[in-house]
Formats: structure tokens, C-alpha cells, sequence
């Protein structure tokens, strides 16, 4: 299959019917994620026409947007700390995923989580899958070589009666990044610095393949951050080409194919391996050996500096207004800006890795007087995970507070919100206004840079920290 | 759904670039259950000051803006998350349309499948659009452009089987759902 990118690989192997000049193609899609906020209008649907759910083994549901992070396993607690129309949300639901015989890992599941920290970590997620979901960070799971996009509510009751997707080709568009990240620079920084190479919209209509020695030496975590925030160019989805990281990371999951069946899977997937022979529509290089940590400054992800360098002077009135709304000053460096809240989460950023990373910093230090942190797991399973190894520990003694599971914070939701002209330092993936609650002010930046800012209760540089 | 063939408005003209999702619906409101009532959430935080007063000087809430149904935004219109209550929440509030230089992919998508009709035209007829709040204008899905009052009409690309649909209000989960045989063919030949 030499020449084809590894878009057109997956693309052509599930064409269940071509696309021609009158009709798009009925793409066939392996793994559903559906979750609680994109999916009661579409289950009405199919309770509208008789429809049932075509395929329940392919369809992965939990719950993760809505639901509190304070502790709630049972409907009683829930009602005692959610927000009445999220916990009404919640229900929904629980009712929709018993009627239509679809397995719900919910509130007392020790599996729950955000859809897209769930995925992966039950090994749902493979080489050379199509994967949706009602939720634009879907482009996570294209580190597995996946094709990964986020559906609207009507695609996602497509999805359910059929298993299939109307969809015409993207186009692919190859981001080379070399040069070895430097200590305290992370994968988020070098999207956040993709991101604003490429503009908010400059992936519009296409999907990203990053590649290069840079990329081929993160992890999976690592990498899972980049493809997350493809979206945020733009971009219909994210992906990596599979490698022996990828391979290892999936081998022994409950989902990941077992015995023979891995032996089967393994020789599939190799197939899909990048031979530096593909036709892109377009290429971008990085070096990302000269990357700083990025921190934004502005209300879209795009807008966004290393974090000494001078934001832009007044002039552009799109910069103009976005500065006003952030109370940040033109033309000087976001670092030293007073920091009200710091929030370690989101599907972005709040697996294992981010959470040790960030403790490492914080071990022996405390948050800042003038700062609330958030510390919230992406699932319950990486809860347990970092509370065997102590984090919990290190994060609650330096006066952070730890939670529950779930989306948080990221889109304020279930009520985790951050408060009208406060600044937060956030490792999540929208600095769009009012997204962490009406008023809020969001500056994206790494776990290791949210770490520091809470220690100083500005906007850190963590290298300082780490240089001690 | 209902046809929709012609859209005749005058405009309303939202100069900004990049409007994301989280401005035409605030995460909040996608605590419903249902696609009704989400009208009043349309723009929220733009339309409504903090204390819930009517923000004047946002431009929907223009009285002249009040019945106009075709909007005009900058650049990346829609970008951001994947909620489709952004197009039903734009079609509540009494909008039928967008016209931009570039629309983000998956609100382009709900769009479609909800009648709100997302036009794409070149930069200077875009221009001339934004330099003229309140022009009398009509999209054409027939002829596939932006009629003007003055200078030529301004063409807009639109997928052949979107327009079908839109143009005959077809579902397209009907259509889906007729490739049911082809679909199990594909499932047994994958092996499941």
C-alpha cells in the first residue's frame, strides 16, 4: 500500500459504499463513544421510528460532562450534589442505555471516566479503527492510528441505527516535527505551538498526520494530548501512524485483542506503519528543539506565546478585545500575571502521566495563598492508579483539592466553574470566552506549567522550579 | 424537514472572526434533553448583560435585526465543539442561515442536517456584504448563489447530496438505512 497516507488506508478499507460526485460515501465506523450531553435527542429519535441500536458491541458509553466530581455512586447522592438539570441529564441517560441494551459504565462503575481518557484505557481504541463520538475531542484517539472525528447529535443517531457515517474524504495534511523537546516543554506545548502555526482554522477540511522523530518518541499519553487538540486548528481529526509505543501500550488491555487474535491484529496494524512514502495535500515542519512552554493569552487556542515572550501590542482589534476580556497587558509576557485558580484535568491532560508530572513539581511545595487548584482524574481508574502511588497525597498536603472523575472544569458543566474575571491556569484544550463558566478567564498551559503557577500563584515558568 | 429552496433577508452582520461554539451556545444550556427551547440561549453571553439585562448594543438585539434571518460572520464561523444545539439554537432564534469565508467542518455538518444553510463565498463579495449591514439579499440552492443588490452574484460550493436533502427535505437517516443489506455485506466480509 505504498504512497497512501495512513487517511486513505482506513478510509478505503471501510467504505461500505464509494462516495461518487452525488453522494457521499456510508463510511463503516468500528467504535462509538457516547456519552450523556450529545446523545438523549438521538436515542429520541430512534424511540421515534422503532429503530433499535444496531450494534451494542460497538458502542461504548459513560458519563463525564454532567456528572459531579464531588464523590456520587448512587442517584441519591447524585441528586444531593449535582446541579438539578445535569443530574436530570445524567438520568436520561441511565434510562436510555438500559432500554436500548447498551453497556453504561456509570456512576458506581470503577471504570467510569471521560469518554476519551475511558477509550484508550480499556484498549477500545486501535490501529487503523474509525472511531466517533458527539464530542469534538475525538481526535484523541487518532494516536492509535485511528481515524477519530466528532459527530453532531443527528450523526450520532446515525450512528446507532446503522453503525455507518455519511461522509465525503478529508484531505491529509502531514505536520513534520523535529528536534527533541527540551526538559519542562511537553507535547501540550508543542501543539499549542502547532496550533498557532497553523490558525485556529488553518485544518479546516483536512486531517492531520503528525509525524517525525519528535513525535515517533513520545508516549502514548503524550501523544493522545497532541491529537486531542487537533481540533482546536481546525482540523477534522488527528492522527500518528502505529508503532511498537502504540503496540505495547494497547498489549493486555480488556479490550485489545488477546492470543491469536493480538498475533492477527499485530500483523494488520504493521501495515499501517508510516514508510515515509505518503502524498500529503500539504506539509508543515517544526523544530520543537527550540520550544519554550506556551501558555495563551487570548480567547481562542491559536492565540497563544511562549511563555517569556511579549503578547501582542494593541492594533488588531481581535486582539485588542481578546486582551480586554483577559485583563492581560499588550505587548508584555503573560508570566508573573496574578493567578486565581489553576484546574489539572480535562480529556487533554489528566491521565497518570500528566498527574505525576505535575506532583513531582508540586512535591514539598504548597498552592499559593490567592490560588484555588483543581486536581481532577480523568477517569476513576487513574484515580486509583495515582492514589496507590500517593499523588493524592502530595496534591491534597500542598493544599490542592482532589476529585471525582469527569470533564470539570474544562467546560463547567456540573458546575465546576471558575468565576466571572478570575484568571485560571488550565490544562484543558478552549480558552474561549465564558468556557469555564460565564466571565471566566483561561490561560491553556502544560500540568508542568499549571503546576508552577499554583506554587507561585502567577503564571510560572516551570523550569524555574525544576532548575532548584 | 421542511424544503427549503430560496432564503430572502436582509442581512444581520456579526464582523467578528472565529465565533466558536461556546459564544453561539454557552456549555450550559447542553445540560437539556431535548432540541426545543434553546432560542434564548442563542448568543447568551453576548446578547444578555451579567445582570440578565438585554445587551444593546449587541447587534441581534437591534430592533431592525429583530425578523432578519440571514446572518453574515467573519472568518471560522462555528468553530469549536461539536454540539448541534449551536444550529438549533441559531434556527430558534430565527435564523435560517450563515454566509462566511470559511465555516468550521463539524458545525457545517450539523448545520446540514438541520436545515440551517451554511454559505461559503470568496473574500470580496463577503466584503461588501459585511461593509452593508441590512442588505436585501436572497441565497439560491437552485443556482447555488448569493444574490446581491448591486454587482454580480456571489457563487457558494455546496456538496451535491446536502443540497438534495436541504432542497427536498429529505432525512438522510432514511437513506442510511436503506443501505442496510450493503452495511451486513460489509460487516460479514470484516468479519463482525
Amino acid at each position: 500500500m505504498s504512497g497512501k497516507t495512513l487517511l486513505a488506508k482506513i478510509w478505503d478499507a471501510h467504505e461500505v459504499v464509494p462516495e461518487t460526485p452525488d453522494t457521499p460515501a456510508v463510511l463503516y465506523i468500528d467504535l462509538h463513544l457516547v456519552h450523556e450531553v450529545t446523545t438523549p435527542q438521538a436515542f429520541d429519535v430512534l424511540r421515534a421510528n422503532g429503530l433499535p441500536v444496531r450494534r451494542p458491541d460497538r458502542t461504548l458509553a459513560t458519563m463525564d460532562h454532567s456528572t459531579p466530581t464531588e464523590p456520587a455512586s448512587t442517584l441519591e447522592e447524585l441528586d444531593r450534589v449535582a446541579l438539578p438539570a445535569a443530574a436530570a441529564q445524567v438520568r436520561a441517560m441511565i434510562e436510555n442505555c438500559a432500554e436500548f441494551g447498551v453497556e453504561l459504565r456509570g456512576l458506581d462503575s470503577p471504570e467510569r471516566g471521560i469518554v476519551h481518557v475511558v477509550g484508550p484505557e480499556q484498549g477500545a481504541t486501535w490501529p487503523g479503527h474509525t472511531v466517533v463520538c458527539g464530542d469534538s475531542h475525538t481526535s484523541t484517539h487518532g494516536a492509535f492510528g485511528a481515524l477519530a472525528f466528532g459527530i453532531g447529535t443527528t450523526e450520532v443517531g446515525h450512528v446507532l441505527a446503522t453503525q455507518c457515517l455519511l461522509q465525503r474524504r478529508p484531505g491529509a495534511l502531514a505536520v513534520n516535527v523535529s528536534g527533541r523537546l527540551g526538559p519542562g516543554v511537553t507535547s501540550k506545548d508543542l501543539i499549542l505551538a502547532i496550533i498557532r502555526k497553523l490558525g485556529v482554522g488553518g485544518g479546516t477540511g483536512r486531517v492531520l498526520q503528525y509525524r517525525g522523530e519528535t513525535v515517533r518518541e513520545l508516549t502514548m499519553e503524550q501523544r493522545m494530548t497532541m491529537c486531542n487538540m487537533s481540533i482546536e486548528a481546525g482540523a477534522r481529526a488527528g492522527m500518528i501512524a502505529p508503532d511498537d509505543t502504540t503496540y505495547e501500550w494497547l498489549h493486555g488491555r480488556p479490550m485489545a485483542p488477546a492470543g491469536a487474535d493480538w498475533d492477527a491484529a499485530l500483523e494488520r496494524w504493521r501495515e499501517l506503519e508510516d514508510r515515509g512514502d505518503a502524498q500529503f495535500e500539504r506539509e508543515v515542519s517544526l523544530d520543537a528543539g527550540r520550544l519554550r512552554p506556551m501558555v495563551t493569552y487570548g480567547t481562542n487556542p491559536g492565540m497563544s506565546a511562549q511563555i517569556d515572550e511579549p503578547v501582542p501590542g494593541s492594533g488588531d482589534p481581535a486582539i485588542d478585545k481578546a486582551l480586554a476580556y483577559m485583563g492581560v497587558e499588550p505587548g508584555k509576557p503573560l508570566q508573573g500575571r496574578d493567578v486565581d485558580i489553576v484546574f489539572l484535568g480535562s480529556c487533554t491532560n489528566s491521565r497518570l502521566s500528566d498527574l505525576r508530572s505535575a506532583a513531582e513539581l508540586m512535591r514539598g511545595n504548597r498552592v499559593a495563598d490567592n490560588v484555588r487548584m483543581l486536581v481532577v482524574p480523568g477517569s476513576q481508574i487513574v484515580k486509583r492508579e495515582a492514589e496507590a502511588e500517593g499523588l493524592h497525597e502530595i496534591f491534597l498536603s500542598a493544599g490542592a483539592e482532589w476529585r471525582e472523575a469527569g470533564c470539570s472544569m474544562c467546560i463547567g458543566m456540573n458546575g465546576d466553574t471558575v468565576g466571572a474575571g478570575k484568571l485560571c491556569v488550565s490544562t484543558s484544550n478552549r480558552n474561549f470566552e465564558g468556557r469555564q463558566g460565564p466571565g471566566a478567564r483561561t490561560v491553556l498551559a502544560s500540568p508542568l506549567t499549571a503546576a508552577a503557577s499554583a506554587i507561585r500563584g502567577r503564571v510560572a515558568d516551570p523550569r524555574e522550579l525544576m532548575d532548584r | 424537514m421542511d424544503k427549503i429552496v430560496r432564503i430572502e433577508s436582509r442581512t444581520v452582520v456579526l464582523d467578528i472572526d472565529n465565533v466558536d461554539t461556546d459564544q453561539i451556545i454557552p456549555a450550559r444550556f447542553l445540560t437539556t434533553t431535548v432540541r426545543k427551547g434553546l432560542g434564548d440561549a442563542a448568543f447568551h453571553d453576548w446578547r444578555y448583560a451579567g445582570d440578565g439585562e438585554l445587551n444593546p448594543d449587541f447587534v441581534l438585539n437591534r430592533p431592525e435585526n429583530r425578523d432578519r434571518s440571514i446572518l453574515v460572520a467573519g472568518d471560522n464561523f462555528g468553530c469549536g465543539s461539536s454540539r448541534e444545539h449551536a444550529p438549533w439554537a441559531l434556527l430558534e432564534a430565527g435564523l435560517r442561515a450563515v454566509i462566511s469565508t470559511s465555516i468550521a467542518d463539524i458545525f457545517r455538518n450539523n448545520s446540514l442536517k438541520n436545515g440551517f444553510v451554511p454559505v461559503v463565498i470568496d473574500d470580496e463579495p463577503h466584503r461588501w456584504l459585511k461593509a452593508n449591514p441590512g442588505a436585501e439579499i436572497a441565497i439560491d440552492l437552485e443556482k447555488t448563489r448569493v444574490e446581491l443588490p448591486e454587482g454580480p452574484p456571489a457563487p457558494f460550493e455546496l456538496d451535491r447530496f446536502a443540497r438534495y436533502c436541504l432542497m427536498n427535505g429529505v432525512d438522510q437517516l432514511g437513506y442510511l438505512l436503506r443501505q442496510s443489506d450493503r452495511i451486513s455485506a460489509w460487516e460479514q466480509r470484516a468479519g463482525g
